[in-house]
C-alpha cells in the first residue's frame, strides 16, 4: 500500500432509536474521524440514520466458511430453545 | 489454502447446491475462480460507469437554468458518486482493492457504460440521460438485486432505490420542455434523438452475439438476457414518449398486437462497436478528467494518509 | 430586511456555485460527497433567503454583476483543495457565528438561522479537520494550505462590516471569529497570515456590488441559459 491509499472501514447505521447498527458498507478514509464524516455524508444523506459506527475493516475478526459446520450446525437440533416447541393447553394464558 | 481435488469438487458441490437453491453467496464462501473474475470484472465497469457517469451531468450544474433544477442536478450527481462507492465496496469484498481498480480505470484496462462517451450539449441532454439512459439502467439492475452474489445485490438494493428518483426527474425535466416555448421542445426533441440509440445500446449485443451472457445465466450473476431487457425498455418508453409529446426517432416503433410487444428497428451496432473501440466523440475527453481529478488530488490523499500516521494513538471519538 | 437577505442569500448562492464546480474533480471519491453536500445545504439557504425578498430566479439569473451583495471571498475560484478549504474555514467560522447570533435573535431571519446554523457547524468542523490534515500533512500540503490561507485573508475583513438591517455586535463577532481561526491554524501547525484583512478597494466592496474581475465571468455561465429565454420556464 503506497502512502496515498487510504485503509477501508465498515460502516454500521442505527436507523432509528431503538434498534441496532446494522452494516450498510464500507468506505475510504485516512482516519477515524474522517471515516466517520464520510460515513455521514455517503450512507444517511436520505436521512437513513440516527447514529454512525465505523471500523476498521482490518480490525473485524470474523468466522471462516471453512468453519461453518462446527459452528453452527449443532445448534440446529436444539429446539427445545425455541418457545414453539412445547405444546400448551388451549386457554392458558400469560405464557 | 491449498485443498486436494476431492475437497475442491465438494466446495464445488456446495457453490452449485447455492446456486441452485437460490441462496447467496458471500464474501468468504468458495467460489469458483471465473465467477470471482466476471463479478470483479462487472462490479468494476459498473462502478466505473456511475463514477464517469457523473462527467456528461456536471457539465451542467453550472448553467441549470433554475435553482430547484440546480439543487436536483447536484443531488444526482452525488447520488452517482455514492453509487460508485457503494459498488468499489462490493467489488472490494472480492478480494480487490479500490485503487487497483481505479488505477485499471485511468489506465483503460477496464471498462465503462459507452453511453457516457456521448456529449451532453445541452441542458434537454440532462432530462434524456434522466429518462433514457437512467431509465436503460434500471432494467438492467432491478433484477441484480436479486444476483447471486450477496454484497453486489445489497449495494444494487440501495442503488435501485435512489435510481427512480433519477429517472424522473429526467422524465420531469423533459416534460417541463417539451409543453414549454417551442425552443424549448425542440430542444428536448433533439436530446431524445441524439439518446435514443445509444440507450437501446446500453443493454448490450444481441444475445447470439453476446460473450459473457450464458454463463453469467448460469451463475444468476445475470438473470435476464440483453435482448429481453432491449424489449423491456422499449415497451416501457414508447408510451412514456407520447405522453412526453416527444417521438422516438425509430420509424419502426409500433405495438404489435400479436406479440403483445412494440416492435423496434434494427440498431446500427457499427457504431457501438466503434464507441467501445475507443472512437466515441468523449472517450478521450471522459479518461482525461478522470486521470486529472486522481493525479491533482494525491497530494490530498497523501497529505491525509500522512497525518493519519502522525496522529496514529488515541484518535476516534467514542463508538455506543 | 431586504439588504439583508440579498447579502446572506448571494453569499450562500455563489458559494453554492464555486462549490458545485468541484463536481467530478474532487480528490477522492469520498470527498466529492462530503462537498456536494456543503454545497446543497448552502444553495437550500439561498432559495429560502432570496425567495424572501423576491422571486428565487429572477434573483439569481436576472441581476447585473453590481446588483450582487455577496462577499468578494464567496466568489473567489475554487484553486486547489488548499485554496477551497481556506476559504470554507474562513467563511463557515463566520456564518456559523452569525447564524448563531440571528438564530437567538427575534428578527425575520431566526427561523432559517435555527436550522442553517445545524448544518454551518458542519461545513465548519469539515473545514478545521481539512485545515489540521492539509496543514499538518506533508511539506507539500502544509505550503499550499499556508498559500490559501494567505492568498484569501486580505477578503476576510469584509465579513464584518455591518450590513443594513442586521443589528449585531459586528466587532464581538469579529473577535470571536478572529481567535478561533488562530487557535485552528495554529493547531495545524501553520501561522496566520499576516497583513491587513482589507484593502482600500476590497473594504466592504462586495456588500455595495463591487466584485473581482472572476464574478462576471462566473455569473456569464450560470445565467446564461436562463437569460436566452425569457419568461421560460424550467
Amino acid at each position: 500500500m503506497t502512502n496515498r491509499d487510504w485503509p477501508l472501514w465498515e460502516v454500521f447505521v442505527r436507523s432509528r432509536r431503538g434498534l441496532s447498527h446494522v452494516h450498510a458498507g464500507s468506505l475510504h478514509a485516512p482516519d477515524a474521524a474522517l471515516a466517520l464524516r464520510n460515513a455521514r455524508d455517503l450512507y444517511t444523506r436520505r436521512q437513513e440514520g440516527v447514529s454512525v459506527w465505523v471500523v476498521p475493516s482490518a480490525q473485524i475478526t470474523a468466522s471462516s466458511p471453512d468453519e461453518r459446520d462446527p459452528f453452527f450446525e449443532p445448534a440446529a437440533d436444539k429446539a427445545y430453545r425455541h418457545p414453539t416447541f412445547y405444546d400448551l393447553p388451549d386457554g392458558v394464558k400469560g405464557l | 489454502m491449498t485443498a486436494t481435488i476431492g475437497e475442491a469438487a465438494a466446495e464445488q458441490d456446495i457453490f452449485d447446491g447455492a446456486i441452485a437453491a437460490d441462496e447467496r453467496i458471500e464474501p468468504r464462501d468458495w467460489m469458483p475462480d471465473a465467477y470471482r473474475a466476471t463479478l470483479v470484472r462487472q462490479i468494476a465497469q459498473h462502478a466505473h460507469s456511475e463514477i464517469i457517469g457523473m462527467q456528461p451531468e456536471s457539465n451542467w450544474i453550472t448553467r441549470a437554468p433554475s435553482l430547484r433544477r440546480k439543487a436536483i442536478l447536484m443531488a444526482k450527481v452525488q447520488d452517482e458518486a455514492g453509487h460508485g462507492l457503494y459498488l468499489y465496496s462490493a467489488a472490494e469484498t472480492l478480494g480487490v482493492r479500490r485503487d487497483e481498480l481505479l488505477d485499471k480505470l485511468h489506465a483503460g484496462r477496464q471498462k465503462y457504460s459507452s453511453i457516457f462517451n456521448y456529449p451532453t450539449l445541452t441542458w434537454a441532454d440532462v432530462g434524456a440521460i434522466g429518462w433514457l439512459v437512467d431509465g436503460a439502467a434500471i432494467m438492467n439492475q432491478v433484477p441484480l438485486c436479486r444476483c447471486s452474489y450477496g454484497p453486489y445485490a445489497r449495494a444494487m438494493v440501495r442503488i435501485c432505490k435512489e435510481e427512480s428518483f433519477h429517472q424522473r426527474q429526467g422524465y420531469e425535466l423533459l416534460l417541463t420542455l417539451s409543453r414549454g416555448t417551442p425552443e424549448q421542445h425542440a430542444m428536448a426533441q433533439d436530446a431524445v434523438n441524439r439518446w435514443w440509440w445509444p440507450s437501446m445500446m446500453m443493454f448490450g449485443p444481441p444475445d447470439d452475439e453476446s460473450t459473457h451472457s450464458a454463463q453469467s445465466m448460469a451463475w444468476k450473476i445475470k438473470r435476464h438476457s440483453n435482448d429481453e431487457l432491449r424489449q423491456r425498455f422499449v415497451d416501457a418508453s414508447a408510451p412514456q414518449a407520447e405522453i412526453l409529446g416527444l417521438t422516438l426517432p425509430d420509424p419502426d416503433i409500433r405495438w404489435n398486437e400479436e406479440r403483445g410487444h412494440y416492435d423496434s428497428g434494427p440498431i446500427d451496432w457499427t457504431e457501438f462497436w466503434d464507441v467501445l473501440a475507443g472512437n466515441g466523440p468523449c472517450n478521450d475527453q471522459r479518461l482525461t478528467q478522470r486521470r486529472e481529478a486522481h493525479e491533482n488530488g494525491a497530494w490530498v490523499r497523501e497529505a491525509a494518509a500522512s497525518y493519519a500516521a502522525k496522529h496514529a494513538a488515541g484518535r476516534g471519538e467514542a463508538a455506543v | 430586511m431586504t439588504s439583508a437577505a440579498l447579502a446572506l442569500g448571494d453569499d450562500a448562492l455563489i458559494l453554492s456555485h464555486r462549490l458545485g464546480e468541484w463536481a467530478g474533480h474532487a480528490p477522492a471519491l469520498e470527498e466529492e460527497v462530503a462537498l456536494a453536500n456543503i454545497a446543497l445545504d448552502l444553495l437550500g439557504q439561498a432559495r429560502v433567503l432570496l425567495s424572501m425578498v423576491g422571486d428565487e430566479d429572477e434573483l439569481a439569473f436576472l441581476r447585473e454583476e453590481r446588483a450582487f451583495r455577496n462577499l468578494q471571498l464567496v466568489e473567489q475560484p475554487n484553486g486547489d483543495f488548499a485554496h477551497t478549504i481556506a476559504r470554507q474555514l474562513y467563511f463557515s467560522g463566520f456564518q456559523e457565528l452569525l447564524y448563531e447570533r440571528l438564530a437567538a435573535g427575534d428578527g425575520p431571519f431566526r427561523p432559517l438561522a435555527g436550522k442553517a446554523v445545524k448544518e454551518v457547524a458542519y461545513h465548519r468542523d469539515h473545514a478545521e479537520h481539512w485545515t489540521l490534515r492539509l496543514g499538518d500533512g506533508t511539506a507539500e500540503s502544509h505550503a499550499r494550505m499556508q498559500r490559501g490561507l494567505a492568498e484569501l485573508w486580505r477578503f476576510t475583513g469584509e465579513m464584518f462590516q455591518p450590513v443594513e438591517g442586521l443589528d449585531l455586535d459586528w466587532a464581538g463577532l469579529e473577535s470571536v471569529w478572529l481567535e478561533r481561526v488562530t487557535e485552528v491554524v495554529e493547531r495545524a501547525t501553520l501561522t496566520l497570515p499576516e497583513g491587513p484583512r482589507t484593502g482600500a478597494w476590497t473594504a466592504g466592496a462586495g456588500r455595495q456590488g463591487l466584485h473581482t474581475e472572476p464574478f462576471g465571468r462566473m455569473l456569464a455561465e450560470m445565467q446564461h441559459l436562463y437569460r436566452s429565454h425569457p419568461g421560460a420556464t424550467w
